[in-house]
């Protein structure tokens, strides 16, 4: 095995009393899209942080490419870029100038600046509005800006903090293009998501953290199995029905089915197939349900898996 | 490993080199936002303008008599650089505290550039921004009567001395603004601080009509030191004395200030 582009042992980082990362430990190989999963304040901005430099941590250690965050911040700054949940991107400058900004302060050769800048602008689709200052952009535009000017000294370990909170779902797909070929060319990312969805997509290896810690460590696809890929939700209209209809639909189902109130829900490996048998099931009992979804499991899911509560955050949960 | 390290797009230059080139990046950064936004520029030369046509015309007439033959104008241009710049000093806290607000700061930390360029790109483009003020001002004085009495070399002499004195409160000003955080209370905090200073000063008024406490303070105060050693440069008479002790606190100022805020930069968050 590699030695691994990130490696974080027993990091930990308390602001006064609460404590944001609590030992954690996970290591990135290189050249693989690594995704750091969690609700809000789970502690995953944090951990961003603290391997960028930005913040000392409390105790533990983390390293990037074999450079100690603590002891040679010079050195890792050299070799990462960070794209942040806030698009970080001066409004009074134009696009290429924003990128120019960073070439110059990430000392890229000045006779490369202006190409890169180009090359980059051409990439993210901001070629028409490259000279207009970033304050007429839309949300997604200076996101892609964001991601942009992290990518201008081309650093070997790309940190994207949450990069399509916010995007429609064509720019975000995008961007996942854009985070494939990336790492296709060798670069390591690590990026953090509120969405399961979104590190299944990209990740080969996903950490969920909660409240500071690590309670899961996984393939993506071990992960969902563990969870069943579809969850229908039926609505019983009441408390006794639901718990009737469950006790029917135990045997078709790998999970017990989960009731709260006089809601039940259920988690299928097969997509929606055994959404007719399961209706069938229930209208010959004459328990048909008031209302039915099917939906892909959310990082709540998992949660209540892993943890037994729920993510907790009313932002958490599905995209 | 791809990239930065061994790709060969980025350069190597000595240390020293690298920083000064980090904070003209910054500072060329931060023009570009005064030029975009001028309403900091026009705002920052209004203010000026008003005091000296209040000082002018309001006090002129009883300042007059105290100055033995000296026209008030010609005492009044020299106080009035020197108060420009020690308020336009407040927008380098308002700038640095208003970055401080945004995402760009966050990446800024990320990046491997000197910690001092942040700082050094603010005060620079400061600098600059009192240049074009002072320029502007000595326009509005002539306007009003001001004339140079010692020569144009030594009346340079006096702007550069001003130039100075701007640069140095700037970075006490980093200071407030690296230390408060938000762009309001920036401003609040500032003003406390400076209108002492400006006023129980030698820039409008002589000092020796003021009660001998205060006349202590007056005397001995920076923007005295400033505002007598560039009215000696511009009125004629021996100026070393003056002009190195105002050169003395620009250089104690930034002494104490430039490593004080830069510490500030690393561990604000």
């Amino acid at each position: 095995m590699a030695d691994p582009a990130i490696a974080v042992s027993g990091l930990s980082k308390r602001f006064g009393a609460v404590a944001a990362l609590d030992a954690v430990d996970f290591h990135v190989e290189p050249g693989t899209v690594f995704g750091l999963l969690g609700p809000n304040g789970a502690g995953k901005s944090t951990a961003i942080r603290v391997l960028t430099t930005i913040l000392p941590p409390s105790g533990g250690r983390a390293e990037v490419l074999g450079h100690d965050v603590v002891r040679e911040p010079a050195a890792v700054r050299g070799l990462i870029g960070l794209a942040g949940q806030y698009a970080a991107v001066d409004k009074n400058l134009t696009g290429r100038e924003n990128l120019r900004l960073i070439g110059r302060l990430t000392h890229v050769r000045h006779s490369r600046v202006r190409r890169r800048a180009a090359e980059l602008l051409e990439r993210f689709e901001l070629t028409e509005a490259a000279d207009r200052p970033a304050r007429t952009y839309s949300g997604g535009m200076r996101r892609r800006l964001d991601v942009a000017a992290a990518l201008v000294p081309d650093p070997p370990v790309l940190f994207l903090d949450e990069p399509t909170t916010g995007l429609d779902p064509q720019s975000r797909n995008a961007l996942w293009d854009l985070i494939r070929r990336l790492v296709a060319d060798g670069t390591t990312v690590l990026l953090t998501t509120q969405y399961l969805e979104e590190a299944d997509q990209l990740a080969s290896r996903v950490v969920v953290i909660d409240r500071g810690r690590v309670i899961a460590d996984d393939e993506p696809a071990l992960l969902k199995s563990h969870l069943g890929n579809t969850v229908i939700e039926l609505d019983m209209v009441g408390g006794e029905r639901a718990a009737r209809a469950a006790d029917l639909l135990r045997a078709g189902f790998e999970e017990a089915p989960q009731v709260e109130g006089p809601h039940l829900s259920l988690v299928s490996r097969d997509g929606s197939r055994p959404l007719l048998e399961v209706l069938r099931v229930l209208e010959s009992h004459d328990l048909v349900p008031g209302t039915v979804a099917v939906r892909e499991p959310s990082l709540d899911d998992v949660f209540l898996q892993l943890t037994g509560h729920s993510g907790g955050t009313p932002a958490a949960g599905a995209p | 490993m791809t990239g930065a390290a061994a790709g060969g797009l980025t350069h190597a230059a000595p240390q020293l080199l690298r920083t000064a080139q980090d904070g003209l990046a910054v500072a060329w950064r931060n023009l570009i936002g005064l030029r975009r936004v001028p309403r900091l520029l026009v705002f920052s030369t209004i203010q000026p303008l008003v005091f000296v046509l209040m000082f002018r015309y309001v006090f002129g007439g009883v300042v007059a008599p105290a100055l033995h033959g000296v026209s008030y104008v010609d005492f009044l241009i020299p106080g009035i650089f020197v108060q420009t710049v020690v308020f336009g000093a407040m927008n380098t806290a308002i700038g640095l505290a208003t970055d401080m607000q945004t995402g760009l700061m966050e990446r800024f930390r990320s990046l491997p550039m000197a910690r001092s360029a942040v700082l050094v790109g603010r005060t620079t483009a400061d600098l600059v921004r009192n240049v074009f003020v002072v320029a502007m001002m000595t326009g509005v004085g002539f306007a009003l009567g001001f004339r140079i009495h010692a020569g144009v070399p030594s009346f340079l002499g006096g702007v550069l001395l001003v130039l100075a004195f701007g640069f140095a409160m700037s970075w006490i000003f980093a200071v407030v603004g690296m230390a408060v955080g938000d762009p309001e209370t920036a401003q609040a905090a500032a003003f406390p601080v400076l209108a002492p200073l400006v006023f129980a000063s030698a820039a409008f008024v002589p000092v020796n009509t003021m009660p001998g406490w205060l006349q202590a303070f007056a005397v001995h105060q920076p923007v005295s030191r400033t505002a007598d050693a560039v009215r000696v440069l511009v009125l004629g008479g021996p100026a070393a004395s003056d002009v190195w002790q105002a050169l003395a606190w620009d250089a104690g100022i930034v002494a104490v200030f430039a490593p004080l805020g830069v510490w500030l930069y690393r561990r604000a968050v």
